[in-house]
């Protein structure tokens, strides 16, 4: 690519704006490259553990992206998976001891699955898919924008999840404080189990791609 | 008629394309083609189009399980009274359980078909009448004191994420009177299972397991003699106690030719040899549990019959059709048997069988083309 445009161009260019917001959307991680559902299914039964994964993989995946674009001409490209592997690890590793320094609780509920961001398939996907290819800034903010669109589907059905499944939201007890258990309301048992995460993730690109068209595959 | 027929066609104008009253449209197609035959004529080629449409197949079924659910309808009303040790006639006991029961069905067919109608208008599509079945298989499967939002909410579930996002009745994976059970049994635990369920109001100290949860903790001696359980003066939920009359409803369903004989056959079959291997191991007590036991248990019979012979979710081809039944009854009676968790084998054995009836038919069709290219080349 020829460097001396690239050199020209502002921080947020249109291009780079679109780095940014179309994994909100349009190419969103979950909902059309269906990537990362494993830990979508796993920490989404309330919403704080959620939000803290999202912080998580917002770290890492930021920095990941940025750390191999710098190494990217250094990197060969036959051991470059593994590389990208410890450059994951490492940043993991990081993330999970300040989880474990500051918010203990939450670490312990997210158990294994700040390990598992390792195996993210989200962030191996942006480290081969763009990382490899372009410069620092566009690979952080392709790496935020992807940790994002990741993020906020993940909060949406923790939000749907905890709500309609423990009462509650961010641990509050709302459905107590409506006082809708005197007229013989339970809660929903099935929001709790993993396949109900699943089937809401289904509702969100039901819905996605009712409104949006061209995300519709011909077939 | 006449007069039914006057007020319809009084009505058409209004509904129709432009009419003043358009988005009601779907609701009236849907009455109008369930009173009378539709004047749809084949305009090319030698097509025969017979009177027997999908909306004849599912009265066909609702009369099958007619008997059932009147026999419902009395046994929730006897159990109810017995177990207060009162004394009371037949009626008195129909009456009890008609109240109990028609609430329920009320609900599932307004939830439902109200569903069904918005689908069908927005996707243009005529409504379908699948539900009518759906519809009266949900409250039979359904203990007599659920409360009634439970049922809507199970309902919407079964129509929305059952039936409509695959694109509606024909296209649907799982049978959706299952699936709106199997919400209800992992959503709300305590109204779905257990022993307290069974018997509506029941006086607490009377034991209201019924005879599949007392086999499966080992209380053989609580168990009703066969004959019992065959005529269903059982508890259990409001339509599978009775195995006669879902015998008599089998019948009408194989003689109409609406039920597959082969998926029912071979349930059966599955289900007596799984529970005979178990009587050959008989490690503990419900090993040894006679196998035909199984067929007249909780809702075998029901699942069996009504179940797994739904045209829509089984297998299409007719040797998938008796692998699709061998496994249904093989697998509900190794839950029964395995998993304590899950007392009602039936339900999750239909569903699982479900999923995998498309696989079943593509693994069918396959060897019968290797089976004829075979014969070709020879």
């Amino acid at each position: 690519m020829s460097k001396d445009k690239r050199e020209k161009e502002p921080l947020f260019s249109a291009k780079n704006r679109k780095l940014l917001i179309n994994p909100l959307h349009k190419d969103n991680p979950i909902t059309t490259q269906v990537l990362g559902i494993c830990s979508a299914l796993a920490v989404t039964a309330k919403i704080k553990p959620a939000f803290v994964m999202t912080l998580s993989v917002i770290a890492v995946l930021g920095f990941a992206n940025v750390i191999v674009s710098i190494l990217r001409h250094g990197i060969p490209p036959r051991i470059r998976i593994i590389v990208q592997l410890v450059v994951i690890a490492s940043l993991v590793i990081l993330v999970d001891q300040v989880l474990k320094a500051f918010v203990f609780d939450v670490s312990k509920q997210l158990s294994v699955f700040v390990g598992l961001i390792i195996t993210n398939c989200i962030i191996m996907g942006r480290l081969e898919a763009f990382a490899l290819g372009n410069k620092p800034w566009p690979s952080f903010l392709d790496g935020i924008g992807n940790a994002f669109g990741y993020g906020w589907i993940l909060i949406v059905v923790a939000f749907f999840r905890e709500f309609l499944g423990s009462g509650t939201i961010w641990d509050y007890p709302v459905m107590e404080q409506l006082g809708v258990y005197n007229f013989g309301y339970q809660n929903n048992g099935f929001m709790i189990l993993p396949p109900m995460a699943l089937i809401i993730v289904g509702i969100i690109i039901w819905v996605q791609r009712s409104k949006d068209k061209s995300l519709v595959e011909e077939n | 008629m006449k007069a039914i027929r006057k007020i319809l066609d009084n009505i058409k104008p209004h509904v129709q394309k432009g009419g003043k009253f358009e988005m009601f449209h779907s609701a009236f197609d849907a009455v109008e083609t369930l009173l009378f035959v539709p004047d749809h004529v084949t305009t090319k080629g030698s097509h025969i189009r017979d009177g027997v449409d999908m909306k004849r197949t599912m009265t066909v079924v609702i009369l099958a399980l007619l008997p059932t659910l009147i026999f419902g309808m009395w046994n929730v009303g006897r159990l109810h009274f017995l177990s207060h040790g009162e004394t009371f006639e037949i009626m008195d006991a129909f009456w009890y359980g008609f109240l109990k029961v028609l609430p329920i069905i009320i609900v599932t067919y307004v939830v439902g078909l109200g569903l069904e109608i918005i689908f069908a208008q927005q996707r243009g599509h005529e409504v379908n009448e699948g539900f009518l079945v759906s519809g009266m298989l949900i409250p039979l499967t359904l203990p007599p004191d659920i409360p009634l939002w439970m049922v809507a909410i199970a309902t919407a579930f079964a129509v929305i994420i059952g039936k409509e996002v695959f694109g509606g009745t024909g296209m649907n994976i799982l049978n959706p009177a299952l699936t709106a059970r199997a919400f209800l049994f992992f959503a709300y635990p305590a109204d779905m299972s257990g022993d307290k369920v069974w018997i509506s109001e029941k006086a607490d100290a009377f034991s209201g397991a019924t005879p599949l949860g007392d086999a499966l903790v080992g209380n053989f001696e609580n168990i009703p003699s066969p004959m019992e359980m065959f005529i269903g003066t059982i508890p259990g939920s409001i339509g599978e106690t009775s195995t006669l009359l879902i015998t008599f409803g089998a019948i009408i369903l194989l003689v109409t030719g609406v039920g597959s004989w082969r998926i029912l056959l071979s349930t059966v079959v599955g289900a007596l040899v799984m529970g005979g291997l178990f009587n050959l191991w008989g490690e503990n007590a419900y090993m040894d549990m006679p196998a035909y036991y199984h067929l007249i248990l909780g809702g075998f019979a029901f699942g069996a019959v009504f179940m797994a012979t739904d045209p829509v979710t089984a297998s299409q081809t007719n040797r998938g059709k008796y692998i699709y039944g061998f496994l249904i009854g093989f697998i509900a009676v190794l839950i029964r048997v395995f998993n304590p968790a899950y007392p009602e084998g039936m339900m999750l054995a239909i569903l699982f069988m479900n999923v995998f009836a498309p696989l079943i038919d593509h693994y069918v069709i396959e060897a019968n083309i290797k089976k004829r290219l075979k014969r070709a080349k020879a």
